[in-house]
């Protein structure tokens, strides 16, 4: 009996404090969430409200408020991701190359991250402004400055829900684009070079050199970079709220639209969209988790 | 060498101060003879609102000299930040002893989360119900109960003009269009006369009073108070009419709408790069402290609302179970007082809620403000809380900012009336 606690106690002991936190601050909390959310609680005062079952969420989509939302979350997390991958992997290959200097140009790329999302958030909301022509400010400005007068434009606040929420993703992407080239460049340094010499001795092109030897070996980390930019992406608030403001209906996604909901005190409403934003979020990571686990036994 | 060792003392210099002041702040939350100590929450942190609360608070000191004042204020324009951080300590169970709202419905969900008390005692007994003029009152009582002390009033049906841009389409700037129609019709005169935008419009709250204003004006102020008491239908053919005419002088405005705030707005205006805009009468302190000359800009009630008087009021409330209760009362006391209301507005740039203040104690424009606030009709806002509760506003606006991208009448409608009929 000793013997056999021996062997696992002392490392359920080293972990009981993390299970008791994460138990009660995290799994505890999303019960609780969930909990509130099938209450008919629409105010803050605190005491026993009705079970209203799936109510809240059955009214939650049929608004159009929060399926404009859920839609411009959808673009964000496209544009974001597509627009973060297609950088940071440009960025890690000519640094990869080996350019002069590399060392400068690899801290000017990940510098960006280095600042809040709301700090950020507010310097591109100035740099976005909408006016055009005469009036231009910010990138428009700049742009008619420099005769193209084409490429002025009205950033988040026009009318396409793409070309609002590309706006907003374009600090994102301006943000995270170093870090996923730092992430790609660690992948490419930790490629044997054996790997590359015997490529080249068996006549491959550079082309062929990465399509077939190099890239492959990068997946993992692209899945990673995949997955972590995804859920930024959903979780993203800061930066959305800084540019454009609560309640801009342009740009509001639903981690703004149950801010805005808390704030009003529907805490059943608030819940729901919580719990809406958690799921697409376990959609996308629990995947990932089984993947990586199954690799790992796997492996061993 | 020398310089690294000065560095490293005023660095170790800062570093104590900082945690002295955050020892400070936990020594007075901890309540160590709190009961003398009254937290009064606003989000009057600079300008002329704080000058205002500075003469309130002396005013205070001389009036309550047993208790001391703690200044709770959160910075951010009408109340953004401030709101949502009182919000987390009123659920927290640990609220001010007093904090600011604006008078009337907004604050319902206070009452109705029972965060605040019942004060009308309070009226009787500092003699505010003789005070403040009784069409005030009606507005502030809730279910027959008050539960704020207003210490100040706001007009928010202000159309502020640059009669020099007015001029090159020989426009008389001094005088009022008669209503939204002849507005339009001189807005259309401006266009022509090469002015982009004549109208300049700020983001979220402002637009909505360019929509409430094109309401009142075209229902009159009746029929528009209805709209938030459930007297008169949202999804009517009138409302239906008012709704298009905003939507008409939306085209007259700035494409960057969404992205500015009402200083901005105001800028347009001075700098003649747009005729007028709506806002608030705040826009006269704001006039005078950017030092523009009396000359230069003309104001009168937004068209077809003459005559009447589109109010909103900040007030002090009394919290359940706030700290320093006697304290609190002594406050609510001296934020009615004739001396201190004069003592906040005259430098604020409101004018008294109560209706025995003398005009001569003010500047030019609040003077014309009082007389009107005494004859004319009073009618709430729902942007500055006086006709919806926070939600409603919330909803409106983000039906407000849907209109501004795709300008659809009846959807703005429906959202209208939906928001309107939830609480």
């Amino acid at each position: 009996m000793y013997g056999r606690f021996r062997t696992w106690g002392p490392g359920l002991l080293v972990l009981l404090p993390t299970i008791g936190l994460l138990g009660y601050f995290v799994y505890g909390l999303i019960g609780a969430t969930l909990n509130t959310s099938l209450t008919a609680q629409h105010a803050a005062r605190r005491g026993s409200y009705p079970y209203v079952g799936f109510e809240n969420y059955a009214n939650l989509f049929a608004e159009e408020r929060f399926l404009n939302s859920l839609k411009n979350l959808g673009v964000l997390t496209v544009a974001f991701i597509v627009g973060t991958l297609i950088f940071g992997l440009l960025w890690a290959l000519l640094l990869e190359k080996g350019v002069p200097g590399e060392s400068i140009f690899r801290s000017v790329y990940l510098f960006p991250m280095a600042i809040s999302m709301i700090a950020s958030g507010v310097v591109w909301g100035w740099l976005m402004n909408p006016s055009t022509g005469d009036d231009a400010r910010g990138i428009n400005r700049l742009f008619h400055l420099l005769h193209l007068g084409f490429l002025e434009n009205s950033w988040w606040s026009g009318t396409s829900r793409w070309t609002n929420m590309l706006a907003i993703a374009l600090p994102a992407i301006w943000q995270l684009s170093g870090y996923i080239m730092a992430l790609f460049l660690a992948g490419f340094r930790g490629i044997p070079p054996e790997l590359r010499e015997a490529a080249r001795v068996d006549g491959a092109s550079e082309f062929k050199l990465y399509r077939h030897v190099l890239f492959p070996q990068l997946s993992p980390i692209a899945l990673s970079a995949l997955i972590i930019l995804g859920h930024m992406s959903l979780k993203l608030f800061d930066l959305i709220y800084a540019i454009a403001g609560p309640s801009q209906f342009r740009t509001e996604v639903p981690s703004v639209y149950m801010w805005n909901t808390l704030l009003r005190s529907d805490m059943a409403k608030a819940a729901a969209i919580a719990i809406v934003l958690l799921a697409v979020v376990a959609v996308l990571v629990i995947p990932y988790v089984a993947y990586t686990v199954r690799q790992e036994s796997a492996e061993r | 060498m020398r310089g690294l060792v000065v560095k490293a003392i005023s660095v170790a210099g800062v570093a104590s101060l900082a945690l002295t002041a955050c020892g400070g702040n936990d020594d007075s939350s901890s309540g160590s003879g709190g009961d003398n100590k009254v937290q009064v929450f606003t989000w009057w942190a600079d300008g002329g609102e704080k000058a205002g609360l500075d003469g309130l608070v002396s005013q205070f000191q001389k009036d309550c000299s047993q208790y001391s004042f703690e200044n709770a204020a959160v910075a951010g324009g009408a109340g953004a930040n401030a709101k949502q951080v009182l919000a987390n300590n009123l659920s927290a169970g640990d609220p001010p002893s007093t904090f600011q709202a604006h008078a009337g419905k907004e604050l319902q969900d206070y009452i109705t989360n029972g965060q605040v008390d019942d004060i009308s005692g309070l009226y009787k007994e500092f003699g505010l119900d003789q005070a403040f003029p009784q069409s005030l009152l009606d507005n502030l009582t809730v279910d027959g109960k008050i539960y704020s002390v207003p210490a100040n009033v706001h007009r928010a049906n202000v159309v502020w003009a640059n009669p020099a841009v007015l001029k090159r389409a020989s426009i008389d700037g001094t005088k009022a269009p008669a209503s939204v129609d002849a507005w339009i019709a001189d807005l259309t005169k401006l266009k022509a006369a090469g002015v982009a935008a004549p109208l300049a419009v700020s983001k979220g709250f402002a637009q909505e009073m360019l929509m409430e204003t094109t309401l009142l004006a075209e229902l009159g102020p009746d029929k528009f108070t209805g709209l938030f008491n459930g007297q008169t239908d949202p999804a009517g053919g009138d409302v239906t009419a008012a709704l298009s005419k905003y939507r008409t002088l939306l085209t007259f405005t700035n494409a960057d709408r969404e992205a500015i705030d009402w200083p901005d707005a105001l800028g347009y205006v001075n700098s003649g790069k747009a005729g007028y805009t709506l806002m608030g009468d705040w826009v006269a302190a704001q006039q005078v402290a950017d030092k523009v000359p009396d000359s230069a800009y003309t104001y009168w009630p937004a068209p077809g609302t003459d005559g009447e008087f589109q109010f909103l009021a900040d007030s002090f409330t009394l919290p359940t179970n706030g700290k320093a209760a006697e304290g609190t009362k002594c406050w609510l006391r001296v934020v009615g007082s004739a001396e201190g209301q004069k003592a906040f507005n005259t430098t604020k740039g409101s004018i008294p809620a109560r209706s025995d203040a003398s005009p001569a104690d003010y500047p030019k424009y609040q003077q014309a403000a009082m007389a009107d606030w005494k004859q004319d009709k009073i009618v709430p806002s729902c942007a500055h809380g006086s006709a919806c509760t926070l939600g409603q506003n919330e909803s409106i606006q983000s039906a407000i900012s849907q209109f501004s991208g795709s300008p659809d009448v009846a959807k703005l409608q429906s959202a209208l009336a939906t928001a309107l009929k939830s609480s």
